[in-house]
């Protein structure tokens, strides 16, 4: 349908976006790559030679590596599971009439527009606590010992403040796609004697897969990068039980200022995030065929 | 409302001011939110009348943020700052490298004969003055008077651990919400690490020996850490391992603690009867140490004022750390809030001023303790380093981060004391080899 | 709407519905309502829910120390220069990638979200010095460039699925017609994607506004926005929990307010085509 001339000319306004990003891409990695083969500490000027591979033997012999790639999995997976399920259930339940649905769905979107560090801030000083926050306070006025979030469920924790971000994210997504089911089909089989749940599963769940992979695909690009909520909560601890990728690379590059090792662990996680990614695509792309 | 009728007078009243004065230089400041910062901040208007062709910018931020920001720009010569807050960590390190302006000037009515010897030690390289401190600190204990007296106890003068594991067993009462002890259990190098590593000086330990092997396969940590644990997990209050500063401060202030070991500045803001319940309830001893010990850890802290070798406004970056440090600076805040809210530790003089020592009872451990901290000779074993809650070589940061993440892990109950210790000395001994040590 | 619902049942819906609301709402309520307790307040062991003596003084603290405004200014500024210029960017790519779809158009889409993939804390140093050389430390524009963009992925995709939806037999009548590419976009395909390029700049101005490693990296006391301002509250010596809830009320309170008077916009845009 395309002619000669509008082919050309796509191309042309597809440019601007394409050489933009490649820059913004190659740019950084190369450097990146290219750091990663030095010896190369910021605290240290003076000192840079050429390393090899020293710094990728380095990083992956880290003894926190191992726990890092399964934390940052857990966490991944994790929201992924939380957001999608609650999502799912948030979106059926606001797409039934009642009252004051405006008012609910002001107070679910609410969480995806507050700034990480806040909510990381609020989470863990206004509410989790074990002394002063909320939730000691109820565990007190139930006569329970107050439970100590980041210490003994560390990354269980901060998969329940990200969760709470991203949920709207999801609801939101899932509940538009609600609404473009098809209600006739949906009457007819409730005529048809089939329950609620056959219902649910057999039209409600198919109708979403496109909906959930798009939440699906979004989401991890996002989490993969989750830095400020460890940050300001756990530090990655206690020990290395909150420690992900991402939280290990700046470590290194942030702390110790040792630009090499932090670049040889941004290149590995860049690896691994595309692994993760294609596998993601095996997995659930044909939902977005067009 | 109002609020936004004095933005906008503001505004277009420092747009005024800036198209008038073009010969105005601005500077950009970097510094903690710590309170005393911030009281400098508001004290602002003094400055601008003595000086008022430099304009002031501040950055101000959170500490962990802050050094990360500054050391990137140091480090990269980004240049964004003029005036920098850099602990006595930081400055030695900083100067060796050249990226610290020496600060040999400062006008006549400085008075650096003035300075803490201890404090001035620590900022100065081959006998220049690199950075000007602001505020000092040492550690010491500070306790419940009324609690210690309804147990019957009496604190010496110069506790040492057992007696301290003995009063914290005594005056714990977890049904009231009193916890005996508390101590830093957040990790890093500058938190627990901070604490443990004085505790172990105390214990005759140190971080390093001679040929920087590391200690922690030695007795003294093992103690270290044992006693620690056992003072935290039988007293402590919950969720320790997740309290630094900040979060002791809050709880001693709203009664929980009997006891606290840390910095000296937090006993200004215990005795604050505007900010803590229990002001008039306080008593401060020397850091504990071991039986018939005499180290008490040689913690010294010092927050100071810097100018970077790139700044392209020295001289008035020079102004500005001459006027928040002199004893002009002093007498100001005396004037404005009160003798008592004086930025501590910095000048021998304030603590020779009656006036200061009859309102501020912690004035005399505070000089105490800051004058026995020995930072050139931290552990009583012969080290190649120097420092005291911390060593001061660049890989420090990421090395205590990392030991302090294994301790706060023990502290959790995530791993045995043997297991963080054996952790502990295996990364350090990775980290050192990777760094090259001994050099 | 064919379905009918008894009003019990819609009573017990309204119920559970309003409740899962609150209860997701109740960090922020929580949050707004400790900034107007006192520090020693804030910290109490027995948390009084509406019944404390309310007080402004977190705010004026707050107003008196930190220039609110300079940071909301830049805040906004940074928020709305980068999705302008994104969409400036973008809206091109998309109307092409959606009209003149190539065979390798969905493999330009994943590789532009792959972008993303790359951790900002492996890449400050480089991206610092880069900054540095070209003068771009501590602006407005700096910041501009960095998070138009690290969002760019994100507005394409979004706008591809929204300009994907425009039936093409509107556009080829128009060519028939003898508009020229320029008119064809600007008269016949804008008015059409005019609620798709709202909704893409609000999800955009929302991200932006949020960022919180760039913008507190890349800046220092020009162009410091606030997520900035929040980390000078973030525990500091003493009880801080007001203060900080009065500083986190302001930082979010605008972006909060826009997002609930768009939420509509906001909502039909966020489906980056997962409908059909």
């Amino acid at each position: 349908m395309a002619t000669q001339a509008s082919r050309t000319a796509g191309r042309l306004m597809l440019s601007p976006a394409v050489v933009l990003l490649f820059l913004w891409m190659i740019v950084p990695l190369a450097m990146t790559i290219y750091f990663s083969f030095l010896r190369y500490n910021l605290l240290m000027p003076g000192t840079e030679e050429w390393a090899g591979f020293d710094n990728y033997h380095y990083f992956f012999t880290d003894p926190a590596f191992w726990p890092a790639l399964v934390n940052t999995l857990t966490l991944v997976i994790g929201v992924l599971v939380i957001t999608v399920v609650g999502g799912v259930a948030l979106a059926v339940l606001l797409d039934q009439p009642m009252w004051g649905q405006g008012i609910v769905r002001i107070l679910v979107i609410a969480p995806f527009l507050v700034m990480p560090s806040v909510s990381a801030l609020v989470w863990k000083n206004m509410l989790m606590n074990p002394v002063n926050g909320l939730f000691a306070a109820m565990a007190r006025g139930l006569g329970l010992p107050p439970y100590d979030f980041f210490a003994d469920a560390p990354l269980a924790s901060i998969i329940l403040i990200v969760a709470w971000q991203w949920l709207p994210f999801a609801t939101l997504i899932l509940l538009t796609a609600m609404q473009s089911l098809d209600q006739e089909q949906m009457e007819a089989a409730e005529m048809d004697g089939a329950g609620v749940f056959w219902r649910f599963w057999h039209l409600t769940i198919p109708h979403l897969m496109r909906a959930i992979t798009v939440v699906v695909l979004i989401q991890t690009i996002f989490l993969l990068s989750v830095f400020a909520e460890i940050l300001v909560t756990t530090n990655g601890g206690p020990g290395t039980a909150s420690t992900t990728l991402t939280f290990l690379v700046y470590v290194q590059s942030m702390l110790q200022f040792d630009v090499g090792l932090g670049s040889a662990g941004g290149i590995v996680a860049v690896i691994l995030a595309n692994i993760v990614a294609i596998f993601l695509m095996r997995m659930i792309g044909k939902n977005l065929e067009t | 409302m109002t609020v936004t009728i004095r933005t906008l007078v503001g505004a277009s009243l420092v747009l005024a001011l800036t198209g008038a004065a073009s010969a105005e230089t601005t500077i950009t400041v970097a510094t903690v939110n710590n309170g005393d910062m911030i009281r400098m901040q508001r004290l602002m208007p003094d400055f601008n009348a003595k000086h008022p062709d430099i304009k002031v910018n501040w950055v101000t931020l959170e500490e962990n943020v802050l050094r990360q920001r500054v050391t990137t720009d140091i480090a990269s010569k980004g240049g964004q700052y003029d005036v920098l807050t850099i602990g006595n960590y930081e400055v030695p390190i900083w100067a060796k490298q050249n990226w610290l302006l020496p600060l040999d000037n400062l006008g006549a009515d400085y008075n650096q004969a003035d300075l803490m010897p201890q404090v001035a030690t620590a900022l100065t390289v081959d006998g220049k003055l690199y950075a000007a401190p602001f505020y000092a600190e040492s550690s010491m204990l500070m306790y419940r008077t009324d609690l210690f007296e309804k147990a019957g106890l009496k604190m010496p003068e110069n506790p040492d651990w057992d007696f301290i594991l003995q009063a914290a067993s005594k005056i714990t009462d977890k049904a009231a919400g009193v916890y005996g002890i508390c101590l830093r259990g957040k990790a890093g190098w500058g938190e627990n690490m901070a604490f443990l590593s004085a505790m172990n000086n105390t214990m005759g330990g140190a971080w390093f020996d001679k040929g920087w092997k590391a200690q922690f396969d030695g007795p003294e940590w093992k103690k270290t850490l044992s006693t620690y644990l056992e003072l935290m997990n039988k007293y402590g209050p919950p969720g320790a391992s997740s309290n630094g500063f900040n979060e002791n401060l809050a709880l001693f202030q709203t009664g929980k603690c009997g006891m606290w070991i840390d910095a000296t500045v937090a006993a200004s803001f215990i005795s604050d009867p505007k900010e803590s319940k229990v002001a008039d309830k306080v008593g401060f001893a020397p850091t504990p140490t071991r039986a018939g010990g005499s180290n008490h850890g040689n913690w010294l802290w010092s927050w100071n004022l810097a100018i970077p070798a790139s700044s392209k406004k020295a001289d008035a970056a020079k102004t500005f750390v001459a006027w928040a440090t002199s004893p002009d600076y002093l007498k100001l805040v005396a004037e404005k809030d009160g003798i008592a809210n004086v930025p501590p530790g910095t000048r021998v003089s304030l603590y020779q001023n009656p006036e200061y020592l009859k309102v501020a009872p912690f004035a005399k451990m505070t000089l105490t303790a800051i004058q026995s901290a020995n930072t050139a000779h931290p552990s009583e074993k012969e080290v190649p380093y120097t420092g005291g809650q911390f060593v001061a070589i660049p890989e420090f940061q990421a090395i205590g981060t990392a030991v302090g993440q294994q301790f706060s892990a023990a502290l959790a109950g995530k791993a045995t004391a043997d297991q963080a210790l054996a952790a502990a000395q295996a990364l350090t001994t990775r980290e050192m080899t990777r760094a090259g040590y001994p050099k | 709407m064919a379905r009918e619902a008894t009003k019990g049942r819609k009573a017990v819906t309204t119920l559970v519905a309003w409740g899962i609301g609150l209860v997701i709402f109740f960090p922020i309520l929580w949050t707004v309502l400790t900034s107007f307790k006192t520090e020693v307040e804030a910290v109490n062991p027995h948390p009084s829910f509406l019944f404390f003596d309310w007080t402004f003084e977190n705010y004026r603290t707050v107003n008196e120390r930190s220039d609110y405004f300079v940071h909301f200014a830049n805040s906004s500024a940074i928020a709305l220069g980068s999705t302008l210029l994104g969409l400036i960017i973008a809206i091109p790519a998309a109307w092409s990638m959606a009209f003149v779809p190539g065979k390798r158009t969905k493999d330009l889409l994943m590789w532009m979200l792959s972008t993303k993939m790359m951790p900002a804390v492996g890449v400050l140093v480089p991206i610092y010095m880069l900054a540095r050389d070209s003068g771009l430390l501590d602006t407005r524009t700096g910041l501009i460039i960095v998070l138009t963009l690290v969002n760019l992925p994100i507005i394409v995709w979004m706008l591809y699925t929204y300009f994907k939806e425009i039936p093409g037999e509107i556009l080829e009548a128009a060519r028939m017609d003898g508009a020229t590419l320029s008119s064809e976009i600007l008269y016949v395909l804008t008015p059409m994607a005019v609620p798709g390029i709202a909704s893409t700049l609000l999800l955009n101005i929302i991200l932006a506004w949020n960022e919180s490693f760039w913008t507190l990296n890349l800046t220092a006391a020009n162009a410091a926005p606030l997520t900035a301002f929040i980390a000078s509250y973030s525990s500091p010596e003493g009880l801080f929990y007001a203060k900080l809830s009065a500083a986190s009320t302001m930082a979010i309170a605008p972006i909060l307010i826009l997002g609930w008077f768009s939420q509509k916009q906001l909502v039909r845009g966020l489906t980056f085509g997962a409908v059909k």
